[in-house]
């Protein structure tokens, strides 16, 4: 046995490295792909679609009307999202013959799904037709990771041009993301995932009788409906919201582990490559790599931390005669590394989907999930990661430049203080958020008796529900009971400010960098893409979210933690 | 006014491409390579539907193996795990009843963890190996088949780790349990009419 669990290990440690080579590999080749897409004066079919909806593409924006056509885009797909779920049965396809969401989980979704969040209050076997499922979620999840791409790149075209207001076309870029970069992934993404056992039907649900006898023909009822097609957005576009209650450890949505694999692999692919995209289109390519080195640095160190403490036995369960690795909550078919593998993946790229249920997982594993997903830029969601870094960067440069007593710059522009305020506001109004309605619901009734898990670990599950929303990530420590009036409509608020909010902020900065002038080139220029800023800008993201968090972690996780192992 | 209108149209042209044609496009195309996969693979016999090949099924004859424990008892309309904390004294009180209940039925030597556990799922239709050989004494004894029979039973519905280092080894409780069903009938016919 004690051979066996050794062999165990040598091919896990395989099994995570080959990940992290296969993603490195994928980063220039789809960083390169989405440059051009961007670059590109007109895509193939394109200029059908602007002509029939009288759209200029050559004609740019600038950054308040760039914000305004995103943000009204979005409201438009919420709306029409909520609609669809309030009203799903008295609309076709719902062969199960749901009713209507109530109004409080109708609006909570639609927000979650329109800000790329995909915090789910409900479980779609029991309570989403397939008509739901494909215009509501499916869409949201196209449009809304669309939407956090080309954020990033409006922010990307403000940094690297000078003395001009406009810094794109909303119209061409949400178009040229959706059909150009995310649809075709998907397409094939769909296809892979159907190999493996993903279902992909309109069918309605399977009864069948037990096959032990003993059962004397008990039913079982085996749900369906179109898996595939949303499954592979759902991963590539960062969104994470399952098409069943038990997400990507429902077998139906994750069936095997090279499913799995793939899984993890589409949810960084875009993330990383746009480190690359950054780089080309800024013309710095060695800052493109530098940031992707500072984000793999806190991604590789997470992994095999969030490993290493997945595989520690649990003293309290070994003294009853178990042996084994502790595996409450988590699959047999992806084994202790694909769980902490996926809960890294998914939380370091704000995607949400698990593969396991994280609240069962021990309390360490639980918390660098948690520190991942509350600094967002360890990859960090499709666009928002990137967007998100450059604002750590911004802030990075700013003390940098205070503390050798010179005015900042960054990228050879000067930071004005309203500069300065933006990147304030996009890096911490999540931790603003988190804080400030965790307070509120342990202060109320509701917020206390919705959890399941008492003690330390009850602290943990209202702080991760927060830090999730706020984050856009989505993931949950599921034991809260979340459906209800006060959880729903916080949580709500907390994924529009955090998202929106967010990108506001972003999109000013873009307006603000596009029209700086370019500070001449000399020797005390700040070096962006130096090995020495690198080191610096982790610094600056590890204390601005673990400073800001420490206090409320060490209440929760870090007390569990304690209690498991240090107890006599 | 009129860019109002284009934001409206583009998000309707792209609500269609994305909600309709995508995933009926995708529909059609496993309809036509991935038939069995695409409608759950689900296990026939005499024409009927038994068992979906991936869904957990529950076992408690003590001639067959057991599975995963489940927490929604393997109820695929609310699928999902027991979200019980490491340190919540109710999973203690649960994986203790489970453990009781194995040693109740012969059952001794370490516990492994799968057996004790539930899935995240909970219709997780798999086990390790050692988990299932952990069970060959009960089965056999209950069934008569000699344990030869059952390792290589076993062995033949192991699966092995994708290129040899991704996921885990593991063997279908359910597959294995259908074939150890038509097994028993054959094996009860084949002792009576010796005796």
């Amino acid at each position: 046995m004690e051979r066996m669990i050794n062999h165990l290990q040598v091919a896990d440690i395989i099994f995570l490295v080959s990940f992290i080579v296969v993603l490195t590999i994928t980063t220039p080749i789809f960083g390169t792909y989405i440059t051009k897409v961007f670059t590109a004066r007109t895509l193939l079919g394109e200029g059908l679609i602007y002509r029939f909806f009288g759209i200029d593409p050559e004609r740019e924006m600038d950054w308040r009307t760039y914000t305004f056509h995103l943000i009204l885009f979005n409201i438009v797909g919420l709306l029409v999202m909520f609609f669809i779920l309030l009203l799903q049965g008295f609309l076709p396809l719902n062969p199960q013959g749901f009713k209507g969401f109530p109004w409080d989980l109708a609006l909570n979704t639609a927000v979650s799904f329109t800000t790329n969040t995909n915090w789910q209050a409900y479980s779609g076997e029991n309570t989403a037709s397939y008509l739901s499922q494909m215009l509501g979620l499916t869409v949201q999840n196209f449009l809304s990771a669309a939407t956090g791409i080309t954020v990033a790149i409006a922010l990307i075209r403000g940094l690297s041009r000078s003395e001009t207001p406009y810094i794109g076309n909303f119209w061409v870029d949400i178009t040229r993301t959706t059909l150009y970069i995310l649809l075709p992934i998907s397409f094939i993404g769909a296809i892979f995932l159907m190999s493996q056992g993903v279902v992909q039907n309109f069918d309605p649900y399977l009864k069948i009788s037990l096959v032990d006898p003993a059962l004397n023909g008990k039913e079982q009822i085996i749900p369906m409906g179109p898996v595939a097609s949303q499954e592979a957005i759902k991963l590539l576009g960062t969104n994470g919201g399952g098409f069943f209650g038990a997400n990507s450890a429902h077998p139906f949505e994750n069936p095997t582990p090279l499913s799995n694999f793939f899984e993890c692999l589409l949810m960084l692919l875009i993330p990383t490559a746009l480190t690359y995209t950054f780089g080309k289109l800024t013309n710095r390519p060695r800052l493109g790599w530098l940031i992707f080195g500072v984000m793999m640095f806190l991604f590789i160190t997470a992994l095999f931390s969030e490993y290493y403490f997945m595989m520690k036995s649990h003293p309290g369960f070994s003294k009853m005669g178990i042996v084994g690795p502790y595996v409450e909550g988590q699959e047999t078919r992806f084994g202790v590394a694909g769980s902490s593998l996926f809960v890294t993946v998914s939380c370091s790229g704000e995607v949400g989907a698990v593969n396991g249920m994280l609240d069962s997982y021990l309390p360490v594993g639980g918390m660098i999930p948690f520190l991942l997903m509350a600094s967002g830029v360890t990859f960090g969601g499709v666009g928002a990661g990137l967007y998100g870094m450059v604002a750590y960067m911004i802030i990075a440069a700013f003390i940098a430049g205070l503390m050798v007593g010179r005015v900042p710059e960054f990228l050879r522009k000067k930071l004005t203080p309203r500069d300065m305020w933006a990147s304030v506001v996009a890096t911490i109004t999540s931790t603003f958020l988190i804080l400030i309605l965790s307070s509120i619901a342990f202060r109320s009734r509701i917020g206390v008796s919705s959890i399941l898990n008492h003690g330390p670990h009850g602290i943990t599950e209202v702080l991760y529900a927060y830090t999730s929303a706020a984050n856009n990530n989505g993931s949950a420590f599921a034991g809260l009971s979340a459906n209800n009036l006060f959880y729903n409509l916080t949580t709500a608020f907390a994924m529009f400010a955090g998202r929106f909010v967010v990108i506001i902020a972003i999109l000013y900065l873009a307006g603000s960098f596009a029209k700086k002038k370019i500070v001449p080139a000399s020797s005390h220029n700040l070096c962006e893409d130096s090995f020495i800023f690198g080191i610096w800008l982790i610094f600056v993201i590890l204390m601005i979210n673990v400073l800001g968090l420490f206090p409320a972690l060490s209440m929760g996780p870090i007390l569990e933690h304690l209690l498991i192992y240090a107890a006599r | 006014m009129k860019s109002v209108v284009r934001t409206i149209s583009i998000y309707v042209f792209l609500f269609v491409i994305t909600g309709l044609l995508y995933p009926f496009v995708i529909t059609n195309i496993g309809r036509i390579f991935f038939k069995e996969k695409v409608k759950g693979s689900i296990i026939y016999r005499d024409g009927r539907p038994v068992a979906s090949k991936l869904i957990a099924q529950p076992f408690v004859s003590p001639y067959l193996f057991w599975g995963r424990p489940s927490t929604n008892n393997y109820n695929p309309l609310s699928s999902g795990g027991s979200n019980l904390g490491p340190t919540n004294p109710e999973l203690y009180r649960v994986v203790k009843e489970r453990i009781k209940n194995l040693r109740r039925s012969g059952f001794d030597g370490p516990v492994p963890s799968y057996l004790v556990f539930a899935s995240g799922s909970g219709l997780d239709p798999h086990l390790p190996p050692y988990a299932v050989y952990s069970q060959v004494e009960r089965v056999s004894r209950y069934t008569g088949i000699p344990k030869d029979l059952l390792y290589r039973l076993i062995e033949k519905h192991t699966e092995k780790r994708f290129l040899g280092f991704i996921g885990e080894e593991r063997v279908n409780i359910l597959e294995l349990n259908l074939e150890l069903l038509g097994l028993m009938d054959k094996y009860r016919k084949s002792s009576s009419s010796g005796m």
